[in-house]
C-alpha cells in the first residue's frame, strides 16, 4: 500500500447526555437521573490510501455514519486521532467543534434535507470556495458552471432554487457543492440510499466517473452490499461501533471471514433462486449503551465460545492485507492458558 | 470496478421558478380573501393618511399657536375661528380631532413598527443563539424567555413605563422589553428544527464560519413564521401603547396618541362631549383589527398546508 493519505488512529466516540434538574430529583428516589453514556465508536482504526475507495459496511446503528461524522469533522473523536496528511481534521474547545480543514467534504444522504432550501444552486456551490479563497473571486460563475455540467447537469441551472430539482439532480448538485471544495477525500453518507435505483445507477456511475477523473479518496459509507461490491477497493464491516473486518473487496466478498460478515452476505436477497429463505441473523442489535462484554458480537454469534464471552478479540491479520477480529482466527474460542 | 449500465438520460428540471415568481403567486393567494385586501387597503390609506398628516389637516395639533380657546369642545361638523369645518370636533383646548387623530396615529403607526422591528431583532438573535448553541446558553436564554411570557405584557410594559418615564424613545424601549419573547420563542422553536436538518451540518462540515451559518442558513429558513407573529405583534404594541397613554404613564397630551386621546377625552363622556373619545377610539380599533386581519392571511398563505 502507498502512504495514507488519512490515518484514522484508535478512534472512540461516546455521546454522553446529562440529565436535566428534574431527572436527576426524581433519579434520586427512584435510582436513575444517571448520566447515560453510548459508546458509538470503540477504538477504530483505518488507513486510506491516497486515491482509495473504502467501503464501510454495517447495520444502522452500528456507528458508520458516527465514523463518517467524526472523519468529516463535524464531531471530534472522545479519545484517539483523525489525521489527514499528518493534520488533524477538527479539534474540539469548549464543547464547540472546529473544523481545521477543507480537504475533506461529506455527501449526505438524503438530497431534499442537505440543500438549504432557500439559497440559490449557484450560490451554494460558491459560498465555500469563495469565503476559503479556493476560486478566485472572478472566475467564480465560470467555474459553477462548469462543476454543474461535470455532474451532469446545466450551467444554468446555478440560478435555481433546490426544491425545482428531482432527488438525483439535488443529488448531484450535492456532489458539486462538495467537488466546488477541491477535496482531497470525500465521505459519501449512504450517499445513494434514499434515491430510486435507476437514478442511484446514475449517480454512482457519475461518482466513478469523477474518483477516475479527480483522483479521488473517498469513503463509502452503505448498508447495501451489492453497491459497495461495485464501488470500492477495500470495505470495512463494522459492527457496535467496532471494526470486525477488513479486506480488499473481492476478497471480502469471495471468502468472508467473520461470523458477522458471513452472516450479513447470507442475508442478501438474490434474484433467481426461487423460494428459498433468507438467512437472517438471529436475535437483535445489542444496546449500544450497554455494549456486551468480550465480543460483541457473541451474543448472535453461531460460533461463540466461552473465551467470545470473556475477552474482546483484536484485530489480527488474516492473509496479505486483510484483517479479521475474531477468535476463530486468533486461536480459538476456549479459553487459553489460566482459564481452566 | 463495474460500470453500471442502464444510464438513463437526465430529466430536466421544473420550469424556472424566480422570486418575482413567488411574490406573484404569493399575491394571487393572498387576494382570495377580500376581507384581508380590505384590511390591506385600510391600512394603506392610514398609512398615508397618518404619515401625510401634516399636508392633509389643517392644523397642527403640536403648535400651541395654531389653538384657541374659543374653539373648544366644538361638535363634529362645526365651522371653527379658523375658517374650515372641524368633521370630528374640538377638544378642551380647542385642537381639531380630526387633525389630531392623524397626527395621533402616525405616532402610534411609529411607535408599534419600531417596537416590532427592534423586538423582532433583539427576539431572533437571542432564539437563533439559543437554538444553535443549545446545552447552557440555550437553558439559560430560554428560561429567562419563559420566566417573561408566564407575565402579562401589559404589566411588564406598565413597570417598564413607569420606570423610564414618558416619552417615545421610553415607550419603544418598555414595548420591546414586553415583546421580544415572543419573537424569541417563535425563533427558538422554528431554528431547533432546521437546526438539526443536513443543510446546517454541510455548512458546519464545509467549513463555514458560525456568523455565516446563523445568518445565510438558518435565519431565512425561520422566518416565514416570524413574518406572522411580527405583523401581529405590531398590532399588539400599537394597543399596548394606547392603553399605557390611557393609564397615564405613556405619551403626554401635548405629544398626542391615540390613547392619550381617548384618555383626554375619557374626562368629558359624561358632559355629552362623547365625540372627544370615541373617534380616536375607533380609529384604533380599525387599526388593529386591520393588522390582525393582514396577519391571519399571511398565515394562511404561507402555511404549506394550504398550499396548492
Amino acid at each position: 500500500m502507498t502512504d495514507p493519505i488519512l490515518k484514522i488512529d484508535a478512534v472512540s466516540k461516546r455521546f454522553t447526555r446529562k440529565p436535566g434538574l428534574a431527572e436527576r430529583m426524581v433519579g434520586r428516589f427512584t435510582g436513575g437521573g444517571k448520566p447515560i453514556t453510548v459508546h458509538a465508536l470503540t477504538d477504530v482504526s483505518l488507513d486510506v490510501a491516497k486515491g482509495e475507495v473504502l467501503g464501510i459496511v454495517g447495520e444502522s446503528g452500528c456507528g458508520k455514519s458516527t465514523l463518517g461524522r467524526v472523519i468529516a469533522g463535524i464531531h471530534a473523536p472522545s479519545s484517539g486521532s483523525v489525521a489527514l496528511n499528518g493534520r488533524p481534521v477538527a479539534d474540539e474547545r469548549h464543547g464547540t467543534v472546529h473544523k481545521l480543514t477543507t480537504q475533506v467534504q461529506m455527501i449526505h444522504q438524503d438530497p431534499f434535507a442537505s440543500l438549504n432550501p432557500r439559497m440559490k444552486v449557484g450560490e451554494t456551490l460558491a459560498e465555500g470556495p469563495r469565503y476559503h479563497g479556493i476560486i478566485p473571486a472572478d472566475q467564480v460563475r465560470a467555474r459553477i458552471r462548469a462543476l454543474l455540467e461535470q455532474v451532469g447537469l446545466e450551467g444554468a441551472y446555478a440560478d435555481r432554487l433546490p426544491h425545482q430539482f428531482s432527488g438525483g439532480q439535488r443529488q448531484r448538485i450535492a456532489i458539486a457543492r462538495a467537488l466546488a471544495m477541491q477535496p482531497e477525500v470525500l465521505v459519501l453518507d449512504e450517499a445513494v440510499a434514499s434515491l430510486d435505483v435507476s437514478i442511484q445507477a446514475q449517480v454512482l456511475n457519475l461518482f466513478m466517473d469523477l474518483r477516475h477523473d479527480l483522483g479521488l479518496t473517498a469513503l463509502f459509507i452503505s448498508h447495501d452490499l451489492s453497491v459497495v461490491r461495485h464501488v470500492c477497493d477495500r470495505v470495512a464491516i463494522m459492527y457496535l461501533g467496532r471494526l470486525v473486518e477488513l479486506a480488499p473487496a473481492d476478497q471480502l466478498y469471495a471468502d468472508p471471514r467473520h461470523p458477522y460478515t458471513q452472516a450479513l452476505f447470507a442475508s442478501i436477497p438474490t434474484v433467481g433462486t426461487g423460494r428459498g429463505r433468507f438467512e437472517a441473523i438471529k436475535g437483535e442489535i445489542p444496546s449500544p449503551i450497554a455494549p456486551p462484554p468480550g465480543c460483541p458480537f457473541h451474543p448472535r454469534c453461531p460460533f461463540a465460545g466461552p473465551r467470545c464471552r470473556a475477552e474482546a478479540p483484536r484485530l489480527t491479520g488474516a492473509g496479505p492485507a486483510r484483517t479479521v477480529a475474531c477468535h476463530l482466527n486468533d486461536g480459538g474460542v476456549n479459553m487459553q492458558r489460566g482459564a481452566a | 470496478m463495474a460500470r453500471i449500465g442502464n444510464v438513463l438520460a437526465v430529466p430536466s428540471a421544473a420550469p424556472v421558478e424566480t422570486r418575482g415568481m413567488r411574490l406573484r403567486n404569493f399575491w394571487s393567494d393572498y387576494r382570495r380573501s377580500w376581507l384581508a385586501i380590505g384590511a390591506l387597503a385600510v391600512i394603506l390609506v392610514l398609512l398615508v393618511a397618518s404619515f401625510g398628516a401634516p399636508w392633509l389637516v389643517p392644523q397642527d395639533p403640536y403648535d400651541l399657536a395654531q389653538l384657541d380657546w374659543l374653539d373648544a369642545f366644538l361638535p363634529p361638523g362645526t365651522t371653527g375661528s379658523g375658517g374650515y369645518v372641524h368633521l370630528l370636533g374640538t377638544d378642551n383646548a380647542g385642537r381639531d380631532m380630526l387633525s389630531a387623530i392623524l397626527y395621533g396615529l402616525r405616532t402610534s403607526f411609529l411607535i408599534g413598527i419600531s417596537a416590532g422591528a427592534l423586538a423582532l431583532t433583539l427576539g431572533i438573535s437571542i432564539g437563533l443563539t439559543a437554538a444553535y448553541f443549545g446545552g447552557r446558553i440555550e437553558a439559560l436564554l430560554m428560561r429567562v424567555v419563559d420566566l417573561q411570557l408566564s407575565m402579562p405584557a401589559i404589566l411588564l410594559a406598565l413597570v417598564m413605563a413607569a420606570v423610564l418615564g414618558q416619552g417615545v424613545p421610553q415607550i419603544i424601549l418598555a414595548l420591546v422589553v414586553a415583546q421580544y419573547a415572543y419573537f424569541a420563542r417563535t425563533t427558538h422553536g422554528a431554528a431547533s428544527v432546521e437546526r438539526r436538518k443536513d443543510y446546517i451540518e454541510a455548512a458546519r462540515s464545509t467549513p463555514l464560519p458560525t456568523r455565516r451559518i446563523l445568518f445565510k442558513h438558518l435565519l431565512p429558513n425561520v422566518l416565514p413564521p416570524l413574518i406572522v407573529v411580527a405583523t401581529v405583534q405590531v398590532a399588539s404594541a400599537i394597543s399596548l401603547e394606547a392603553t399605557l397613554s390611557f393609564l397615564g404613564v405613556g405619551l403626554p397630551l401635548t405629544e398626542p396618541s391615540l390613547g392619550s386621546l381617548i384618555s383626554n377625552g375619557f374626562k368629558y363622556i359624561h358632559a355629552g362631549r362623547s365625540w372627544l373619545s370615541i373617534y380616536p377610539g375607533v380609529f384604533l380599533m380599525i387599526t388593529v383589527v386591520a393588522i390582525n386581519l393582514v396577519g391571519d392571511q399571511v398565515r394562511t398563505v404561507i402555511d404549506p398546508r394550504n398550499s396548492r
